[in-house]
């Protein structure tokens, strides 16, 4: 599976790039995102409970950040287990580029599931990995134009501002959970 | 013809269990202190097992054991088997790599089994078996046929260079090729038989149990072959003894083929209700179907036929690739080699055929038989090839097909591949087919069907089936590690009703009704005095089970001899008790009677005499009770015409088959309605394959179509009424004059439907399956 975007996001590409290494507004963009945790600098854990319905699952993400160019660019590698539901492993690499007042953020994404997510959503996946998409940086945008809307939003100011582990891991979680929860909706459907 | 007997369309007497919901399915079955089995499934397609973590999986709540495929080895059970040997043209047998039922080291597809839960219940199970962690180390994998023994692809097995089974030679190559040289014209076709998924209703299962006291096993199944399971796993996979091992196929729901095999989770479930000493249970849910019963069909072939020029067939050339899956299953050699090849002459005569069948591992699941297993694969491509013979050489499809038949008084008729087919009528039948069809009308309403923008298109197929495999002796010479004959045994009870065993299976046939009705013929009892018993290794003597459309033309015929039997020892029953010499004894409706007198005793009251032997003749054994075997001279040839009509929409690509006529060669039918229930049964699995059904792997080895909503399969607004009609002709082999139906329909089918949707579009293939979207691009091209 492939994707190719590009958001446009009203704010600065300085208020987008914080906004990318401010954990709080990540994981309040992210449905069901849990924990992020860095478990060295250029790496970290993630949960995400991905939830439809009356079915819930867990995943566990670790990813690796390569090609790092701060502030225009960077490269995330991630892999995924969800139990029963599968896994999702890829990479993102992703782009932020001024336009004007705004922030065009381009992400090119390469993705393969397997297991459940594979067998029962494949065919739903671009779509509502799209629809996850959508919602993310709906979510995402609004608080990068007023980070203070974040929840947790003390505990984001204390954040090391730019330490590369944050930088848009999220934006790959995003992602991989939108393939997940596309799965996962499938999944209900027998 | 007795009341319920040979002809008549008797209601079938399983069906009363089954519409009150009384049917006795494998999962229906639980016992005291039943545990439940999960299966850890690779997510990958080609992954080493790098380690196998199960202490989180052990500690959970409910959880009696989890066991991988070192615990298996540890107790010498298995590996799986392939039952049939295959020579490769390097005069070695097939590669056979090593198929443990729970991976070692490697696994080889998604689905592939990895590690057994078993918890006190079913949540539990599935709860622990994510607990179960598992480090793989991917690797690259190979799904596709034709790639998977080019040069640079990923290796599966070690013991198969470049991915190969066998490559399997057959026929006269070099006079075919002469052929080829100086022939008139060359008619070439290069196609794929889509890989299906079996999909009977009721998915797979086993439930063990392991009785201490006796140290015997016994194993629910969903079988279509008690005995051969059994078999299998004791002298092959050392589960128990042939004798401590009882193997039950209890109400089994479809088959198709896909419960002829020994699967890993049935030996699995055998060895561990015996490890953890409590009755274990599995029920596949249906993507554990999808994943991991064995798959049908799945070849890439290129056909050439050489003509004269007058259309006639002087050779034919059959390249074929056949995709196995990632391991062997029971019978998957067998199915893409002398189930394929042999029937590459189909109806007609061509002198000259020359095979070569290159069989590949891929990492996908298994492949192996479903429902025609290689003789669907033969007949589509070889009747797609005559239609597009018949286009090239400027010929209607119905006259190629006649010029080339082999004619009624040429049989019985040797083919150049092997068969020799005993009796056929082929004219007879495509001309009833083509009176059934309105072929003749054809063209005016394909007229009429332009004028609303549609475009109609008629196809047939001309198929023959060789089923009922036989003799033994055959099937040995042919790398078979098993007999097919088949046995029964005919049972009188003292009140006078009667037991039949037989050593087939039914699994939706109707057996329970069509063996009656033999019975009732044969012994003129009340069919409804008559139990037919199968299924149970421990209630029926050693049989071979269901398959190949064998169980009438060879099991049937063992019922009639048991129930000879029977009449041969009533005589001497009846002579003594009605004083007359056992020579004036005659037997008819029920009834023995002294030629020439009214006096008569019947069959009842002869048994009570056998069984009650107080006035008895000398030296007679007591008891009215006989087994028989039957081991058929040859196969069961069925054969007919198939014609198909369909309606294209040239804006959607939808396929609207709107005529579908079935003439078939059944010789003698038991039960017509049983019969054409059959015939449409297999006529429904055929248009499937041909509109709707594909299973398909990405490129990484993960299964797209795992659950009934990315795989289409035939609904009843997919299919039009049928009409169906019967040219028979009379095998001399079979002592009944019987041959087998179920699955003609599915092997008459495919050609005919994309005959028809080729001719409506004017084009000159298409492959299956025929989706709206591949058809819309054709008529859109073809434009």
């Amino acid at each position: 599976m492939e994707m190719k975007f590009e958001h446009r996001i009203p704010a600065s590409r300085e208020q987008v790039w914080a906004a990318l290494n401010n954990v709080e507004i990540l994981k309040a963009s992210i449905a069901g995102c849990e924990v992020l945790e860095a478990t060295s600098p250029t790496s970290f854990n993630a949960k995400i409970t991905a939830k439809v319905g009356p079915v819930k699952a867990k995943f566990q993400f670790d990813v690796t950040l390569t090609d790092l160019n701060p502030p225009n660019s960077y490269t995330i590698n991630a892999k995924g287990q969800g139990g029963a539901a599968g896994f999702a492993n890829g990479s993102a690499a992703v782009n932020l580029t001024s336009d004007g007042a705004d922030t065009i953020l381009a992400y090119h994404a390469q993705a393969n599931v397997g297991g459940k997510l594979a067998q029962l959503g494949a065919r739903l996946i671009d779509g509502t990995a799209k629809k996850m998409a959508d919602d993310f940086f709906g979510k995402f945008s609004e608080l990068a134009a007023n980070p203070e809307a974040a929840d947790g939003d003390t505990t984001a100011t204390e954040q090391p501002a730019a330490t590369p582990v944050s930088q848009g891991v999220p934006a790959w979680i995003w992602l991989v959970g939108g393939v997940i929860v596309a799965g996962i909706a499938w999944a209900m459907l027998f | 013809m007795a009341e319920n007997g040979i002809g008549a369309s008797v209601r079938r007497k399983e069906d009363n269990r089954f519409l009150i919901g009384k049917g006795n399915y494998t999962d229906d079955i639980s016992v005291v202190g039943q545990t439940h089995a999960v299966f850890v499934r690779s997510p990958h397609a080609h992954a080493t097992l790098n380690r196998i973590d199960t202490s989180a999986a052990l500690a959970a709540p409910g959880v009696v054991a989890v066991f991988t495929g070192d615990d298996l080895v540890a107790d010498g059970i298995g590996p799986l088997i392939c039952g049939v040997t295959v020579t490769s043209d390097d005069g070695q047998p097939h590669r056979a790599p090593r198929h443990p039922a729970l991976a070692q080291g490697k696994v080889n597809y998604v689905g592939d089994h990895v590690a057994v839960v078993i918890a006190e219940t079913l949540a539990q199970a599935k709860d622990a078996a994510e607990l179960v962690v598992v480090d793989y180390g991917v690797l690259p994998a190979v799904t596709n046929t034709a790639d998977a023994s080019q040069p640079g692809q990923p290796q599966i097995h070690n013991e198969a260079p470049n991915n190969v089974c066998f490559n399997w030679p057959f026929g006269e190559k070099a006079a075919v090729e002469a052929a080829f040289a100086s022939a008139h014209k060359v008619s070439t076709l290069e196609l794929v038989n889509n890989r299906m998924v079996t999909n009977a209703m009721e998915p797979r299962a086993a439930l063990g149990e392991y009785n201490s006291g006796t140290q015997e096993i016994t194993l629910h199944l969903t079988t279509q072959n008690p005995h051969v399971h059994r078999l299998v796993m004791s002298a092959f996979n050392n589960l128990a003894p042939e004798h401590k091992l009882r193997v039950v196929g209890p109400d089994v729901g479809g088959g198709f083929g896909v419960k002829i095999f020994v699967y890993a989770e049935e030996l699995v479930v055998g060895w561990a209700c015996r490890k953890v000493q409590r009755p274990v249970k599995w029920t596949a849910d249906r993507t554990e179907a999808f994943l991991s019963d064995a798959h049908g069909r799945d070849h890439v072939a290129t056909a050439e036929v050489a003509m004269d020029a007058e259309g006639h067939f002087l050779a034919l050339r059959v390249m074929t690739q056949a995709n196995l899956g990632a391991y062997l299953s029971t019978f998957g050699t067998m199915v893409p080699s002398y189930l394929y090849a042999f029937l590459l002459a189909g109806q007609y005569r061509t002198p000259l055929i020359y095979s070569e069948v290159k069989a590949v591992f891929t990492n996908t699941a298994p492949v192996d038989a479903c429902r025609g297993a290689g003789r669907p694969e033969a007949t589509y491509l070889l009747e797609r090839l005559v239609d597009i013979a018949a286009a090239d050489m400027g010929l209607d499809p119905a006259e190629i097909r006649r010029r080339n038949y082999i004619p009624k008084d040429a049989f019985p008729y040797q083919t150049p591949v092997v068969q020799c087919y005993d009796s056929g009528d082929y004219v007879a039948a495509l001309d009833k087919a083509l009176a059934l069809a309105d072929y003749a009308g054809f063209p005016a309403r394909a007229a009429e069907a332009k004028a609303r923008g549609k475009r109609r298109g008629i196809g047939l197929s001309s198929y023959v089936e060789a089923c009922g495999i036989a003799p033994s002796a055959a099937v040995g010479q042919l790398g078979g590690g098993v007999g097919l004959w088949e046995s029964a045994q005919v049972r009188f009870n003292p009140t006078g009703n009667v037991q039949v065993f037989t050593g087939t299976h039914s699994h939706g046939q109707g057996h329970e009704t069509t063996f009656a009705q033999l019975v009732t013929e044969l012994l003129g009892v009340p069919i409804d005095s008559i139990e037919v018993i199968h299924g149970d290794t421990a209630r029926t003597q050693f049989g071979m089970g269901t398959y190949g459309s064998r169980s009438l033309a060879v099991g049937g015929v063992a019922i009639a001899k048991a129930c000879e039997k029977l009449i041969a020892k009533g005589k001497k029953i009846a002579a003594h008790a009605l004083e007359a010499a056992e020579s004036d004894i005659e037997f008819a409706a029920g009834n023995f009677t002294v030629t020439g007198t009214d006096k008569a005793m019947s069959i009842a009251a002869v048994a009570f005499n056998a069984y009650v032997p107080h006035s008895y003749p000398e030296g007679l054994e007591p008891g009215f009770d006989e087994n028989a075997f039957f081991d058929p001279m040859n196969f069961s040839f069925p054969a007919g015409t198939h014609i198909c009509e369909v309606e294209v929409d040239p804006d959607t690509g939808e396929v609207d088959i709107v005529r579908y006529s079935a003439v078939d060669d059944f010789g003698k039918l038991i039960n017509p309605m049983i019969v054409e229930g059959q015939v449409h049964g297999g006529i429904v699995h055929g248009i499937g394959q041909a509109l709707l059904e594909g299973c398909r792997y990405d490129s990484e080895g993960q299964l797209l179509t795992a659950s009934y909503m990315d795989y289409a399969m035939p609904r009843a607004d997919n299919v039009p009424s049928f009409d169906v009609d019967y040219a028979p002709t009379n095998p001399p082999h079979n002592p009944l004059g019987v041959k087998g139906c179920g699955e003609a329909g599915a092997i008459g089918a495919p050609p005919a439907v994309i005959n028809a949707i080729v001719n409506a579009l004017g084009i000159r293939h298409l492959d299956m399956p025929a989706t709206p979207e591949k058809v819309w691009r054709a008529a859109q091209q073809a434009a």
